[in-house]
């Protein structure tokens, strides 16, 4: 038995002792990407150029591994946020830059140059980036990571599906909702099982939900979730209307697919929908384009460039949307963090750091042709951001950076799918809306203009 | 009565030693730690994950806010949807179904009894993320074998997950747990003297006399006991969560899952510890009961 218990112990001391040789440094890089499924081309640029390219930089010594999380944004939120506060997680986390200041007031994030000090400020990456890039990434004018890139929202349209219903695509540009609303209704009649025009709504779909649909027709009525002293508005004819939008085009006139609003995978199948010909229209973000609709994807639809196009979200009315607008847009941008616990601070910058060379994002346009953050990055040659890019960033509006945003957005996606799944009248949405609202932010920093 | 014991006091305690320093620190302490964290408004994210504010009952008023108690997504109605769960899953699915189940198998040949015996444990011990995913691939809209086999009688498909959450979680639950109470009152019959039937039987009782008259109050100890802890069970079953999430808005969130999505979703750890608090309440009070039913029917034997 002694003898035994002697081996055992040997064999523990001896298993432990290879595996962490102290010569050596790991680390760690977590992000919703994974080769083959969502975000596959961020998955394909990390292993394949960065990791090989840093790890030859630095020497055998250095080892990073990536872990390809496969399950929702909203679940990696949860994950990043259980492992930073038990000191868990991996080194560097791919992150939504609107979280950043929930994280930080939780004491779950550190500014980059309280992490890594002189290698953070002397980075020469950051004459090449510009104020509103680093914004993405950054709470009370610090910057807690790098973004990606930012990205614009619009309207994916079917070409050939619009030609079938007798509309001409080119031109096709709906001024207002109710423009919108009957493209929707003609290409229904025409197909009675298809579901034209697709919002986003609803808890499962998360973020996707406050920002691809809520936002983009909260905009068109001239408001935002807050109002210019950063109140939360809690019950408004902006957001009944908007609301009685989602009414119309869920319960209604079943002008979308329900069903994807409501299912836990239901924006799998808003994108299914989208390349099967069943939705002709789909309020996404620019990441629709580059990354779930790219060719060889899950999603990828046939002949791209002759059967997919795109339109401007129109406000309500012309002149009706925010700051007058008639057109609007909002945007948002992801990028990757720094572990506040991270043990190898410096090098954890320094792969960071890396990424964002200019030497690897010029790589990343190979993978992913994308506006990157660097301005000696080359543009791609990529006509539909070009063009997006250029018609949309003058009109776009971004989410207030505060930490309560991220709770009231939840609120947010429980009000849309009250009305979507037709439980509550959008009065009654609303002014179950407006109670959390108010347990959560306080009565005094909310404000209702009825 | 002179005391006696194999050990000394002193290593009694020694022995006991290092079960009592897991038990303090991984169930003591964390109980006391809900118990403080349900006065205050801490958080994971926001300003009050670093600096919580002490809130006194604050969390538990508005778990029992009457203007929002029955509202759909709250603490009152997730609390009237586990306890509907629990009658009609456990108390009316798994018992009322496992006594059908024991009673008829008490006169079927013995090799019938045996394939019944052994498909119900495999129901009870599969794993239940298997079983749950399964069930999602049994109830699912487009390919879903409940589905192919509906339309190939001739009747139009069901959205059941969509439609019918609460009734697909109370199906699942039923099919998941009836083979314990099966095993248990099939157990229960099998200690009933032959010779009680055979008498019943010359008499020329029907099934139904001798389940009334013989079986059930024979085995009436079992049924309690049995009753306990399947309401037990249920009422504190996560598993539904891997088949509706909870949703469609909240039709099936019961409370587990509610504690959950107020905790570990929401971040909101204060009003979720008080959530917890309360379950552990009522937790407490089924315990107390199956305690005291124990006890009693130990008594019994005794006299």
């Amino acid at each position: 038995m002694r003898i035994h218990l002697h081996a055992l112990w040997l064999s523990l001391a001896a298993a432990t002792t290879f595996a962490s040789p102290t010569f050596s440094a790991d680390l760690s890089i977590t992000c919703r990407c994974v080769e083959g499924g969502v975000n596959s081309e961020l998955a394909a640029w990390v292993k394949k150029s960065v990791i090989p390219g840093f790890t030859k930089m630095k020497g055998d010594g250095v080892k990073v591994t990536l872990t390809e999380f496969a399950g929702s944004d909203e679940q990696l939120t949860q994950q990043l946020a259980l492992d930073f506060s038990t000191g868990a997680g991996p080194d560097v986390a791919g992150f939504d830059g609107f979280l950043i200041p929930s994280f930080v007031e939780g004491g779950l994030l550190k500014p980059l140059d309280e992490l890594a000090g002189d290698a953070v400020t002397k980075w020469d990456g950051w004459s090449h980036i510009t104020d509103g890039a680093k914004a993405l990434m950054s709470y009370q004018g610090k910057a807690y990571g790098l973004s990606l890139g930012t990205d614009v929202r619009v309207i994916f349209v079917r070409a050939d599906l619009l030609k079938e219903a007798g509309i001409d695509p080119t031109t096709w540009q709906p001024k207002s909702w109710a423009e919108l609303l009957d493209t929707a209704r003609k290409l229904k009649a025409k197909k009675p099982d298809s579901f034209p025009l697709q919002i986003n709504a609803g808890v499962p779909m998360g973020e996707a939900t406050t920002m691809q649909g809520y936002w983009m027709a909260l905009l068109g009525t001239g408001e935002q979730v807050t109002d210019d002293k950063g109140r939360y508005i809690v019950s408004s004819q902006g957001i009944l209307d908007t609301l009685n939008l989602y009414k119309t085009v869920y319960v209604d006139e079943k002008l979308g697919d329900q069903r994807a609003q409501l299912l836990g995978d239901g924006r799998n199948r808003t994108f299914a929908n989208f390349r099967d010909g069943k939705t002709a229209m789909l309020l996404e973000s620019d990441w629709f384009y580059r990354s779930v609709t790219a060719p060889g994807s899950e999603f990828a639809v046939e002949n791209r460039d002759q059967v997919v196009t795109w339109a401007k979200m129109p406000a309500k009315e012309p002149g009706k949307g925010i700051r007058g607008q008639d057109f609007v847009t909002i945007s948002g941008g992801t990028g990757f963090v720094l572990n506040p616990n991270t043990d190898e601070k410096e090098l954890a910058w320094e792969l960071l750091a890396f990424m964002n060379s200019k030497e690897q994002l010029a790589e990343f346009q190979k993978y992913e042709p994308r506006i990157r953050i660097r301005d000696d990055v080359e543009i791609a040659d990529a006509p539909f951001l070009a063009e997006t890019s250029q018609a949309l960033m003058p009109l776009t509006t971004a989410r207030p950076n505060d930490a309560k945003y991220n709770a009231v957005s939840a609120e947010v996606q429980r009000m849309t799918e009250a009305v979507v799944s037709g439980e509550l009248s959008p009065e009654d949405a609303m002014s179950r809306y407006r109670d959390a609202v108010i347990r959560i932010v306080g009565e005094e920093n909310t404000v209702s203009l009825l | 009565m002179k005391s006696f014991s194999l050990l000394s006091r002193g290593t009694g305690v020694a022995f006991l030693a290092p079960a009592g320093l897991l038990v303090g620190a991984f169930v003591i302490a964390p109980f006391f730690w809900v118990i403080f964290v349900s006065f205050t408004n801490r958080s994971l994210l926001g300003r009050t994950a670093v600096d919580p504010d002490f809130v006194g009952l604050a969390n538990y008023f508005s778990l029992f806010d009457a203007a929002t108690f029955f509202t759909r997504g709250e603490f009152g109605s997730s609390l009237i949807l586990t306890i509907q769960f629990v009658l009609l899953s456990a108390v009316v699915g798994q018992a009322a179904l496992g006594m059908l189940l024991a009673w008829m198998l008490q006169s079927v040949p013995k090799s019938l009894k045996h394939v019944t015996e052994t498909v119900a444990i495999g129901a009870w011990i599969l794993p239940e993320v298997v079983i749950a995913f399964a069930w999602f691939a049994f109830l699912d809209y487009e390919n879903g074998t409940l589905n192919m086999i509906m339309e190939a009688l001739g009747f139009p498909p069901g959205d059941w997950l969509l439609s019918f959450p609460f009734w697909a979680i109370v199906v699942f639950n039923t099919w998941r747990g009836t083979a314990f109470s099966m095993m248990l009152f099939n157990s229960a019959f099998a200690s009933i003297p032959p010779s009680y039937f055979q008498a019943a039987d010359v008499a020329g009782a029907s099934s139904w006399q001798k389940f009334r008259d013989i079986g059930l109050p024979l085995i009436r100890g079992h049924v309690v006991t049995d009753l306990i802890l399947i309401t037990m069970w249920s009422f504190n079953v996560f598993t539904p969560f891997l088949l509706t999430s909870g949703g469609p808005s909240y039709r099936t969130e019961i409370l587990p899952i509610y504690t959950y999505r107020i905790a570990f979703r929401d971040f909101d750890f204060g009003k979720g510890a008080a959530v917890g608090v309360v379950v552990m309440l009522i937790n407490l009070v089924f315990a107390l009961f199956y305690l005291w039913v124990m006890r009693r029917r130990a008594k019994g034997v005794a006299a």
